[in-house]
Parts: structure tokens; sequence; C-alpha cells
């Protein structure tokens, strides 16, 4: 019994990965073929990006605060707190800015995505895009897919800078790190490499968030409480799904 | 008109049609009636390619429609409307801007014309005071009126009704049928209609055919149905006419 259990399990996981992998196919492919209905991208760019700045720039305020303390109390031990600014800098860019802004979009947006589309399944909505002689691919993910693309890079490129930001009036005003000695340090230690580094992974992580939320949502069924196990899969898988390729992506590249 | 040849679908092992063999005249009412659970609604979804059988044809202006590819099925969608049990209206969207929506995705209309087609539309329905609602604030029979608005957009030959009048009282039910007898008059229209009212469909229908076990067992005009020597039919009769 234990067997067939995960032996179901790893069938599911397999078929889910096949199936997200080609929903992301079908929605990149959809982008070269007319119409474009422009309108679309900007409207879900307002939602997965514009309306996801508030949550970013506090998550990313407060990471970047309890950064500063904490590396600080590590450095001190070997009177190494001068490299504070570039140790809180490194952090973020690399790894704390894309993770945490692509988990916190997945919280807000990615949810509603997937709890949206699964209403929209549920109630035939999805069918009566068909019926009218509209491909629902097109029209309801490959516009979204190109929002977290282009969105989740821009606010990890806000959550790096809010988030130094954080880690300076920790290290500077609070623990009195002299700005000079911050900011040059940050200068000397974090290169164009490891911003970008971050960005790029950002950009998968965009990309990623919204096929596994659009794919769950749009294969949920049964029901409302579909909806809801959809909407808690898709958050789940997308969470940890971004973990796991943060350390995949660093290993291959970094 | 439509031909269906031997139709046959299973789900999970489970035989829903049988091999349905049923011609939908042109230009009239066809009422689809049988028990709950026969795959009435499964047979419609079938006609418009939402479902894709495992063995049989449909006919269409010369065509298959099981062999078309989902690409092909674009042109054929413009001319076989579907209306959905519950509307499937968009629920992000007005009745106005659900309507529009159709003329917008393939009319090739200005954002003017646009506007006077869909108040044309809702007039038809008479709809036109509930444009600017939402379709969580419609009743259902608002929003099946608002749904039959939007399925005529691209005035379509053939449209199919998903238990059109289920869940409506009385009056609304009549209303709804009114509706579409007149609007069938006024676009030339064929429907096809889901129901289990035996009332209605012999005040409405120009065919009846029963779906009963996969198959259909008896189609014919409501005299020929009301002289049906099939036990099914029978007992469905006695059933409906107590």
């Amino acid at each position: 019994m234990f067997f067939i259990k995960l032996g179901s399990l790893f069938l599911k996981f397999i078929r889910d990965c096949g199936g997200i992998f080609l929903f992301f196919w079908q929605s990149f492919l959809y982008t070269f073929i007319r119409p474009l209905r422009l309108r679309l991208y900007f409207k879900h760019m307002e939602f997965i990006g514009v309306k996801s700045w508030l949550v970013v720039s506090l998550t990313a305020l407060f990471s970047g605060m309890v950064t500063a303390y904490q590396v600080h109390h590590a450095l001190v031990k070997f009177g190494g707190q001068s490299v504070l600014g570039g140790v809180v800098a490194l952090t973020l860019t690399r790894e704390l800015g894309p993770v945490l802004t692509a988990i916190m979009v997945v919280a807000r947006a990615g949810s509603a995505i997937t709890a949206e589309l699964g209403s929209m399944r549920i109630t035939e909505q999805i069918d009566a895009l068909r019926i009218m002689a509209v491909n629902p691919v097109q029209y309801l993910i490959t516009p979204r897919l190109w929002a977290g693309v282009i969105t989740v890079p821009l606010l990890t490129a806000m959550a790096n800078l809010i988030g130094i930001a954080g880690g300076y009036v920790v290290g500077v005003m609070v623990l009195g790190i002299d700005h000079g000695i911050f900011m040059a340090r940050m200068e000397d230690m974090v290169e164009l490499s490891d911003i970008m580094s971050g960005i790029y992974k950002a950009i998968f992580f965009g990309a990623f968030l919204v096929s596994v939320c659009g794919y769950k949502g749009y294969y949920a069924s049964g029901g409302a409480e579909g909806v809801g196990r959809a909407t808690t899969e898709a958050v789940v898988i997308s969470s940890v799904g971004i973990l796991i390729f943060d350390y995949i992506l660093t290993t291959l590249f970094f | 008109m439509i031909e269906i040849k031997n139709l046959k679908k299973s789900f999970n092992g489970f035989e829903v049609l049988k091999g349905v063999n049923l011609v939908i005249p042109a230009e009239q009412i066809l009422f689809i009636m049988g028990q709950s659970g026969t795959g009435k609604s499964v047979l419609l979804k079938h006609i418009v390619g939402l479902l894709s059988p495992d063995e049989g044809e449909i006919w269409f202006e010369n065509r298959d429609l099981t062999k078309l590819k989902e690409k092909e099925w674009t042109e054929v969608r413009k001319k076989i409307g579907f209306l959905f049990q519950e509307g499937a209206l968009f629920d992000s969207m007005t009745v106005a801007e659900n309507v529009a929506f159709p003329l917008r995705e393939h009319a090739k209309l200005s954002e003017r014309e646009i506007k006077v087609r869909v108040e044309e539309l809702l007039t038809a329905v008479d709809m036109l005071q509930a444009k600017d609602k939402y379709p969580s604030e419609l009743s259902g029979g608002m929003k099946k009126r608002a749904a039959l608005a939007r399925t005529l957009a691209l005035n379509p030959q053939i449209i199919l009704f998903d238990e059109p009048t289920t869940g409506l009282d009385p009056i609304l039910q009549r209303s709804i049928l009114d509706l579409i007898v007149e609007l069938k008059e006024k676009f030339n229209l064929t429907c096809v209609l889901i129901s289990h009212d035996l009332n209605l469909a012999f005040k409405y229908a120009h065919q009846i055919a029963f779906l009963h076990e996969g198959i259909i067992v008896e189609v014919g005009t409501p005299e020929k149905i009301r002289s049906s020597n099939h036990p099914f039919v029978q007992r469905f009769m006695e059933s409906a006419l107590l």
C-alpha cells in the first residue's frame, strides 16, 4: 500500500513536471502568433509587478536590516565588521533579492492567478473562450508569462536597492559603521556580474512561477474545493521549486 | 444541417455515448431529452469540439468535425454558438463587455460600431437596462439572456443550448423559449436544446430526440413522439405528464 501511494505520487510528480514544461512552451510559442493583445500584457504587468511593489519592498527592507544585524554579529568575532556593506549587498543581489521577491510574488500574485484561472475553469469560462474561437492559453497565459518574466527582475532590482538601504540603516545608523567604509566595501566587493546573476535568476523565477500557477489553475477540477487545492499546490510547488532551482542555478552558473 | 454518425465516448472506462446517430435539421428547433447523466451535454460538447470522440463522425458543411485540428475549429466555432447552462459569462467584465468580447476578437469593427451592435443585441434579449452590471449582480434568467446575446454576436447559424431553462421558474422558462423562437425566426437559426421538460418540448420543438443508454432511441416530431411505442419514451412521458 505504501509503495502504491509512493509510486502514484512519483507518477503525479513526473506528470506535473512534463505538463508544466509543455504548458510553458506552448504559452511561449503563442507569443509569436497573432493577435498580440498588447493591452493584456500591460494589464498583467500591473497586477503581477506594480501591485507587488509594497509587499516586496517591505520584505526586502526587513531582510536587509536583519541580514546586517546577523552578519555584523558574525563579523565582529574576528574584527571584520568593515566589510558589512559588501557582504549585505552580495547576499541581497545574488540570493535574497531574487529568491524573496519571487516567493512574495508567488504568495501575492501567483496564488491569485491560480485561483482566478481555476474559478474560470470550473465555471466553464475557459471553455467559453474556446467556443468563441479564442485560444485560452494564448489569451490567458501568454501575457501573464511575459508579465512575470519582465516584472520579477524589475522588482528584484528594486528589492536589492531597498534591502541594501535597510542594511545601511542598521549598519551605519544603528551599529555605527562608518558611512564611507560601508559604501567603499560595497563598491569593492560587488561587481556587475553579481547583480546580473540575481537578475537572470529572477527572469527564470518569473517564467517558472507563472507556468506553475497558470498550469495548476488552468487544469483545476473538482469545484471550489478543487480550486483551493490547486492554489495550495501551486504556491507550494512554486515556492519550493524556486528554492531548488536557486540552488541548481547557483551551482551551474555561479 | 449537422449529421452525427455512430458517435462513441467513454470516460475512465465508462461508455457514455455508445453510438449516437442523429441528424440536426437546418433552421429547426430540436430538443434532446433523456434522464440526467445520460450524456446529453457530452453530445453537444462534441459538436463544438470541447470533447473529442473515441469513435464516430460529425458532419457539418461537408467536413467531418472530428478530424479538425484546433486551429481549424476557429471558423467552425464562429458558425456554431454554444450557450452554457450557467451562461459562463466572464465575471470580470460587465454584461456589455461580455457581449462586446467576441466582436472585439473577431469582427473588424470600430469601438463605436461595437457599441451600437452590443446595444442592438442587448435590446434583442431585453437586457439593455443591465448592460453595466457584472454577472454576479444578475439573476439566473438574466445571465442566460446576456449569454445568449454574447452567443448571437458573431451571427452563428446554429446555437446549442445546454439546459437553457433549468433552474428557472415557469414564467421565465416560457419567456426564454419565446425569446429563442423569436431569435430563431429573426436570424434563421438552427437551435438544439437540452431539456427535461416535455411540456416545453411539445410546445416549442420541431423535432424531439431521446437519448437513452448512450444511443438515440427515438427521434421525430412531437406528434410522432406522442405516439411512440418505445418503452423508455413512454415511461418518460408518463412521468413527465403526470
